[in-house]
């Protein structure tokens, strides 16, 4: 039972994991940068839905709708500002200029909200599943991260598949050139991507701290770093990738902690990492690239 | 005269004849601002500091600007040089008593088993190219802090203990001494690094790297940079040369992390001093300074370490204000507009420079 | 040729900010070294290093004392409080009259908990002039600082680094208990009052604070047959779910699990327990104090929860409730044990300070050196303890006090 337990415990993370690594996965597949600032947009995230619901007494459904709204608009106005004028430099400077704006997020949060940590109250009121004459404990916030998950998963594989928007993304990320010359507006579809990636980022920013209830500036950063981990594990670029990557990544934490030892198990996810990506190179679900001579 | 001579050598020689007259230079203008003593007990604090974010940055630049691979866990080599250094002298403290000597001991402990790890840690991951690549050297950086974090090794009458994750299981007799207590790390390191040691280091490092880029071998490692199919095919041994980059770029970086040990009295691998936050930092220094440009990457890290120290007064400002800047000089060096505006500028200059030299 | 320019713009732009940061420091600040790291030359005759003990002496009509923490970082709360309560005790102590009939000047510096940066931050206030040094807030850095301290003969006094490497120096003391004081003291008051036979230890083993009071912990749990059921380590980087070292600890059957770590993660392991339905006994030490403050925390949770401390926010004495109420009017929160330690630590200073009969125009050796002396001799009673002492090694005697959690307020047990 235990065991059950913690196999949910760890499909929860990593659901959570997984809808960060949409961000980073559709950004790279069409940028073709690394957002490092993505684990922040999420605190700012959750700074929004935690000062609506706290301070303004908003309704938490409302607050979420408002966090996205502002962490879409966030989105836009960085990718406008710092990554758009690079489109065409080299990928490190694209690289470092992320790092800074990561920083600038993190600073500002620091001087606007404060150093001291917020106990975020959770968004869901669902009560906890009992299972088992209470053996099996899920909680309510588990069961909303997991449907969350995979209903944004659904809802984005349509999108992509069926609108002229999601075409223009998939014509973006396969050649930037010639779909311009296809008619495409590519800084549109990029603004597009990041407001997607942005909004996704709010709704991972609730769900992580509804489950793991605490707000800090530098909250974003590590459940950045491990989300990121999770796009490449699957292979950096692909939708589900990104779902498999991260629901693995979140079960191989878990899991670790619980039978390995609780102090490595950070360790246990990337040596994990490191094993898939020598197998594989591209990750699970990764494009084999063939180099043209 | 002299510049009419300089002129004449080979470019790659002159360059790295200005690096080092330059670093010799500041040398000696540091020294003699110290001995009058007109600086500030911040910078001569910060001294040390600078030339071991200099030395690690030329460790990295190599392996960024030459090799042409994204590393971001050299903070990893970093903390493998400082433990293992700082290991050497807790270990040798009572037996050897010259500074100078033990400090080499320990630079030598240091820099090997950088350069062990480089070594093993390269031939997976070299396999790996660009992103993938970039991901997998900071999985090695977040491993090897998390593992030192968990160890415990203590020495007492009875001879060496060890534990992983639990201190609590050695017992130590009177005598005992702790060499490496997990999460506390190591304390009471003789403070061993001065300015002095930290330039010497700087000007091995730079000797090192441009006589590797300008011999045979670093042609073979930038032809591999440049095109990894076409350097193949001419019979380059590719694994050869990337691994032989890595090790010594890892090596460097150990160095540097000896340095830093022998600074501070104490050294624990917390996310802020050995973590991805440091690995991201030298790149930024590496990034800014110029790939490639081992001068660059050195007053880079010299002026981004003061940086943060100078806007002190600021208080809560500072780093906010240091990410504004990062952000502005990466729009600046690389915006294709700017550089366009610069080029305008820059051409304006050197027709004038050209007159000049007639 | 466009690489090399690109250094030399980035070099000129540099240092075109860096003046400017300096010269608007100078202006902002009367101290005189403010401008010393921007050029390194004009510093020269108003305070520098090779004559850091003379600094002091050089205006010689303040005493100078210097506080270094983290006000910025992930440990940011934790260097604030000191700083803001440090703050009070200066201004009150400046309003009475000062210390020995001189004012008293107070500068802190952020260090980021990060040892280098907290070397630096000292450097930075010895230019400043500083003559006794209150700090650093956190373990690691202290342990740096207190080497360079020692080296120049300096004062220092820390509010809240508890490790006993902080103390290993003859001129650094300690305002608040040693870790393995709070981790046998808890054991000892676990079994003296029956609380649980099995008990659960979660930590975080990436600090040196939690780690020391759980492994003297541990030691002491056995000489009182206290059974330790579960000992579950977490790190800074994984410090958000505690789910599986929960469900360890209720499987294995704990009674009470013992949180020797700070109030922000200990908030979510109670939320964490509450959701599976575990309820043991929680108990904690000093770094739990504040978890009532954590602003949005169901404190209902909190209910029950027994710790150690030698502060509550919400004690009825008259210093404490004027302490308090001073905070948070002028920064708005409710101080937390953090702040009562600083509060504490410069009252202390000053204590000593006139114990020794010191004057600012000495050298911040020779302070150093009467302060150190003093130490031994002076009873502080403080917000945080009545009756304070200390012995030469450094570490304070005071009696920890044990709170239970009560009706969303501290209750003496």
């Amino acid at each position: 039972m235990n065991f059950l337990s913690y196999l949910i415990n760890g499909i929860s993370l990593g659901s959570v994991y997984a809808i960060i690594a949409l961000g980073y996965t559709m950004v790279y597949g069409i940028a073709k940068m690394l957002n490092f600032a993505h684990g922040d947009v999420i605190m700012i995230g959750c700074y929004v839905t935690f000062l609506a619901m706290s301070g303004q007494g908003i309704h938490p459904l409302a607050a979420v709708i408002i966090s996205i709204v502002v962490c879409t608009l966030l989105g836009i106005a960085v990718e406008k500002i710092a990554y758009k004028p690079l489109r065409r430099a080299t990928p490190l400077a694209v690289l470092i200029t992320a790092i800074g704006v990561s920083y600038f997020l993190q600073n500002a949060a620091l001087l606007l909200f404060g150093a001291d940590t917020k106990s975020f109250s959770s968004v869901v009121t669902l009560p906890a599943l009992k299972l088992a004459d209470g053996a099996l404990t899920i909680s309510g916030t588990t069961i909303v991260t997991i449907a969350a998950c995979i209903v944004i998963m659904v809802a984005l594989m349509l999108f992509i598949k069926k609108t002229k928007a999601g075409q223009a993304m998939l014509a973006v990320s396969e050649d930037k050139d010639a779909a311009q010359l296809m008619g495409v507006n590519v800084n549109a579809t990029i603004s597009l991507t990041f407001a997607i990636g942005s909004g996704l980022a709010a709704i991972a920013g609730v769900l992580f701290c509804s489950a793991y209830p605490t707000l800090t500036p530098y909250t974003g950063s590590m459940p950045g770093i491990k989300a990121f981990t999770a796009a490449v594990f699957g292979g950096i670029g692909s939708i589900p990738g990104a779902l498999i990557g991260g629901i693995l990544l979140g079960i191989i934490e878990i899991l670790g902690r619980a039978y390995i030892s609780s102090q490595l198990s950070d360790a246990i996810v990337f040596a994990v990492l490191i094993v898939v990506l020598l197998v594989k190179p591209t990750g699970i679900l990764g494009k084999q690239i063939h180099e043209k001579v | 005269m002299a510049k009419l001579n300089l002129k004449s050598i080979k470019k790659s020689t002159r360059d790295q004849f200005i690096t080092i007259a330059m670093v010799i230079v500041v040398y000696i203008i540091v020294q003699i601002l110290v001995a009058t003593g007109s600086m500030s007990s911040l910078m001569q604090g910060l001294l040390v500091p600078m030339c071991t974010y200099s030395i690690v940055a030329i460790g990295l630049n190599l392996c960024v600007g030459y090799l042409g691979e994204l590393s971001i866990g050299h903070a990893g080599f970093m903390c493998v040089g400082a433990f293992s250094s700082a290991f050497v002298t807790k270990l040798l403290e009572g037996t050897i008593t010259n500074g100078i000597v033990l400090f080499l001991i320990a630079l030598c402990a240091g820099v090997l088993m950088a350069a062990l790890f480089g070594f093993l840690i390269g031939i997976p991951v070299l396999r790996l190219r660009g992103d993938y690549l970039a991901i997998v050297t900071l999985a090695f950086g977040e491993i090897i802090k998390n593992v030192i974090n968990v160890l415990y090794i203590a020495k007492d009458t009875d001879g060496f203990h060890f534990a992983i994750s639990n201190g609590n299981a050695i017992k130590l007799s009177d005598e005992g001494m702790w060499l490496i207590n997990g999460a506390k790390g190591i304390v009471k390191i003789p403070h061993l690094s001065s300015f002095t040691a930290g330039v010497i280091l700087i000007l091995i490092a730079l000797l090192i790297v441009y006589n590797l880029v300008n011999s045979r071998s670093g042609r073979a490692i930038m032809a591999i940079r440049d095109n990894r199919i076409a350097a193949e095919s001419v019979g380059i041994n590719i694994t050869k040369f990337k691994l032989m980059a890595f090790t010594i770029s890892a090596a460097i970086a150990g160095a540097g992390g000896v340095l830093y040990a022998h600074n501070l009295s104490t050294v624990t691998a917390t996310p802020a001093n050995f973590g991805y936050n440091m690995s991201i930092m030298i790149l930024v220094f590496v990034v800014l300074g110029g790939m490639g440009s081992f001068r660059g990457s050195i007053i880079a890290a010299v002026l981004l370490t003061l940086l943060p120290e100078v806007l002190r007064g600021l208080a809560d400002y500072r780093m906010l204000i240091y990410s504004i800047v990062l952000i502005a000089m990466m729009l600046f060096n690389w915006a294709p507009k700017c550089i366009e505006w610069r080029q305008k500028l820059g051409v304006k200059f050197r027709r004038n420079a050209k007159k000049e030299a007639v | 040729m466009k690489k090399a320019l690109s250094v030399v713009v980035t070099a000129a732009m540099m240092t075109t900010l860096m003046a400017g940061c300096g010269d608007s420091n100078g202006d902002a600040q009367s101290a005189p070294a403010a401008d010393g790291a921007a050029a390194g030359t004009e510093s020269a005759a108003a305070s520098d290093a090779g004559a850091a003990s003379d600094a002091g002496a050089a205006d010689g009509t303040t005493f100078k004392i210097g506080g270094i923490g983290p006000t910025t970082g992930d440990a940011a709360i934790y260097g604030t409080a000191v700083m803001n309560a440090a703050q009070i005790a200066v201004d009150e102590i400046n309003a009475a009259g000062g210390i020995n009939g001189y004012q008293v000047e107070f500068k802190f510096e952020d260090d980021q908990s990060d040892a280098e940066k907290s070397v630096n931050a000292y450097n930075s206030l010895k230019d400043w002039g500083m003559q006794m040094l209150m700090g650093t807030v956190t373990t690691t850095p202290c342990v740096a600082v207190a080497d360079m301290t020692a080296a120049d003969g300096m004062f220092q006094l820390t509010p809240s680094a508890s490790s006993t490497d902080v103390i290993v120096n003859d001129n650094v003391f300690q305002a608040c208990f040693t870790d393995p004081n709070q981790g046998t003291a808890s054991a000892q008051y676990i079994a003296e009052n029956g609380l649980a036979t099995k008990v659960a230890v979660i930590y975080d083993s990436s600090s040196v604070y939690s780690s020391g009071i759980e492994a003297t912990f541990v030691e002491e749990a056995a000489n009182q047959g206290i059974e330790i059921v579960a000992e579950e380590a977490f790190t800074a980087d994984s410090k958000t779910d505690f789910s599986t070292q929960l469900q360890k600890a209720q499987s294995a059957g704990a009674e009470l699990v013992f949180l020797p770590i700070y109030y922000t993660e200990a908030s979510i392991i109670l939320t964490q327990a509450d959701g599976m339905g575990y309820e043991p006994t929680f108990f904690g030490v000093d770094g739990m104090d504040g978890i009532l403050g954590v602003e949005n925390f169901n404190t209902e949770l909190a209910e029950g929860v027994m710790l150690l401390t030698p502060f509550a926010a919400d004690a009825d004495d008259e210093a404490t409730q004027a302490f308090v109420s001073k905070y948070q009017e002028l920064y708005g929160d409710v101080p937390n044990q953090f702040a009562a330690d600083a509060y504490d630590a410069i009252y202390i200073i000053k204590a000593a300070a006139e114990q020794a009969g010191v004057t600012p125009d000495m050298s911040a050796a020779d302070l150093g050196a009467a302060l150190s002396g003093a130490m031994t001799s002076i009873s502080v009673d403080g917000l945080t303890g009545e009756g304070m002492t200390w012995q030469a090694t450094g570490e304070v005697s005071k009696a920890p006090k044990a709170v239970v959690i009560k009706d969303g307020a501290y209750a003496a047990m």
